[in-house]
């Protein structure tokens, strides 16, 4: 699978995941939902969902906008009463101990929420003040956590003058001053350039090898394949497919992918031509995706046909197709 | 949740003190913008107080003594200022933290619960109106517009009317979905400021109007005021405290109930 860039440096010590231990009924899975359902009146945002989330790994909610992903996650958040089923998070029952929770989990919202009156390391202190730290001991953590997200020179800079990608890096800052044992990250690169998220990446993928739980929603392929080890795709509040992204890939889709572009017009006149070339056909909009496990003799066959596509391309499958497959929608529309 | 929505909103807020820390923290930097709340009623007593007080010369006070305009317009203007300062803190600034900033969906993924937030805010609003009306009976007593010591009692009744506009002005805002909305709270207040018995006695309405207006919540605030500060007690005033009492005490209740419709959804 895609391996995230070389990381130098072992985690710096400061950040080691110095905390009490997780409850021992919650030792098997950090997260426990089933048969979890949110409804808003008549719409049913998350309907009837099966999953299990265990200590230490990197867990992915992938899927479009509108499938129910934010919702999931403002229940495990404790900020969203549940409709039905069952929820357990680290052990305990967000109806009753949402305090107890929140106190050891981070949150990253999809949205910016950053206290725009404070600077930014006054944001830090602040939130660990929320956590019941002391005054001494959140400005301890806030001095390294800006160093941890490489903000020590904006240190009294406002929230407004930061960019999106500092924006972010606060924000995730902020989700860790009290040390959580989950973190639950909503889109944490959404709106980011390319550079800034993989600064992100980065700095999360860190935080996983230190110990701390991931549990994040995407609709980025690329994201979901460096960061999850294990992810589920929800399409309309329902969850469609579970496995690691391998075995995802190798289950819905085939080795190789090849990708024909046709001149405007021709794609729509084509018949059978394409039969039988490849296990399954795909026609987008602006492209044929044919899935095959050796897409160069897919492309070699294509030709002896006849058919001169503008463009031809012999790729990976990823879990962009595997959501093509189970949805018959790209993800990003 | 739903225990926690069962329990009294008074009840349950622990950690309201760290929004209070919050906004000191704020206000640390851009403390000049509390002063300026000082000096708003501090004009108007200036200007009412002795300019017009000038053409009006002394007027009878409850007693039937001759007191001086500027003594008797004082409580009116403290009692005012501090519904105005709690209503200014309660609307704007709220509004801006619950739908721009969104500073509370932050501080709910902390262990901070509804209740602190509502009640750390009215809180704030109550600390600074407080320091506005010590600033002000200081004043007065300045320019010697102190009837009784009575008026010492002038500083907790101005807090508790403090509490009660700030808590039905944070209820308030609660519906207010964009910065116009605010017109309609203002068209509330406005008349509230100029016919409550601010500037004239209430004497001056017909009936039934006089009773109309002795029922609204700043008339009660200035007749509060106004006592203490002539040193003219009586059981009313125990009416006076009860009423504001329960005003803040629902309008507590409200933003408890909307903030958790509108955040915890």
């Amino acid at each position: 699978m895609t391996t995230a860039q070389p990381i130098a440096a072992p985690a710096s010590p400061e950040f080691a995941p110095d905390r009490p231990g997780v409850p021992e009924a919650a030792r098997e899975s950090l997260i426990r939902a089933r048969g979890l359902t949110k409804k808003f009146a008549e719409f049913v945002a998350v309907d009837a969902i099966d999953f299990d989330v265990a200590p230490g790994e990197s867990f992915g909610f992938l899927g479009p906008n509108g499938a129910g992903k934010t919702s999931t996650m403002r229940m495990i958040g404790c900020v969203s009463p549940i409709t039905g089923g069952v929820l357990s998070v680290l052990g305990m029952n967000p109806a009753h101990d949402a305090a107890l929770i929140k106190g050891r989990i981070g949150v990253v919202p999809q949205q910016d929420t950053l206290d725009m009156e404070l600077t930014v390391r006054e944001n830090l202190i602040i939130y660990g003040r929320y956590f019941d730290l002391s005054r001494r001991e959140a400005g301890r953590r806030a001095d390294d956590l800006l160093e941890f997200v490489q903000l020590t020179d904006r240190a009294k800079s406002t929230v407004e003058s930061l960019s999106g990608g500092m924006k972010r890096r606060l924000t995730i800052a902020r989700s860790l001053v009290n040390e959580p044992d989950l973190l639950l990250l909503d889109e944490p690169t959404t709106g980011l350039d390319p550079q800034a998220r993989h600064l992100l990446w980065d700095r999360l993928y860190r935080l996983k090898q230190q110990g701390v739980t991931l549990v994040l929603t995407t609709h980025y392929m690329d994201e979901a394949e460096q960061l999850c080890d294990r992810l589920v795709v929800m399409d309309k509040a329902h969850i469609v497919a579970e496995g690691s992204p391998r075995e995802l890939i190798d289950q819905y889709s085939t080795k190789e992918v090849l990708e024909l572009r046709f001149p405007v017009g021709v794609l729509e006149t084509l018949g059978t031509e394409l039969d039988g070339l490849a296990e399954r056909i795909e026609r987008l909009p602006d492209r044929v995706l044919l899935y095959a496990d050796d897409g160069e003799a897919a492309a070699a066959a294509a030709h002896a046909r006849g058919l001169r596509p503008e463009t031809v391309l012999v790729r990976r499958s990823s879990l962009e197709d595997v959501f093509l497959r189970l949805t018959g929608r790209s993800l990003i529309e | 949740m739903i225990a926690t929505r069962m329990l009294p909103a008074l009840g349950f807020a622990p950690r309201a003190d760290r929004l209070v820390e919050r906004n000191i923290m704020n206000y640390r930097r851009t403390w000049i913008v509390l002063v300026s709340g000082f000096f708003e009623p501090l004009f108007y007593l200036l200007g009412i107080g002795f300019g017009i007080g000038a053409l009006v010369g002394n007027v009878t006070g409850p007693d039937g003594h001759a007191i001086s305009y500027g003594a008797f317009v004082a409580p009116g203007l403290l009692a005012s200022s501090a519904m105005n300062g709690a209503i200014y803190d309660s609307t704007f600034n709220i509004f801006f933290k619950l739908r721009y900033a969104k500073t509370y969906d932050a501080i709910l993924s902390t262990p901070l619960g509804i209740n602190d937030i509502a009640v750390g805010e009215i809180t704030w609003a109550l600390i600074r109106g407080t320091l506005y009306a010590i600033g002000f009976l200081a004043v007065m007593v300045v320019l010697g517009l102190v009837q009784s010591p009575w008026v010492i009692l002038a500083l907790p009744a101005a807090m508790l009317i403090g509490f009660a506009f700030a808590a039905v002005g944070m209820a308030a805002t609660t519906w207010v979905r964009s910065w116009t909305d605010f017109d309609y709270i203002f068209v509330v207040t406005l008349p509230l400021f100029l016919f409550s018995s601010t500037f004239y006695p209430l004497s001056v309405y017909p009936e039934p109007l006089r009773t109309i207006v002795s029922i609204t919540p700043l008339s009660r605030c200035i007749d509060l005021l106004r006592s203490l500060a002539l040193g003219e007690l009586s059981p009313v005033l125990l009416v006076d405290v009860a009423y504001l009492l329960v005003m803040g005490g629902v309008g507590l209740w409200v933003v408890s109930r909307r903030l958790d419709k509108l955040l915890l959804k």
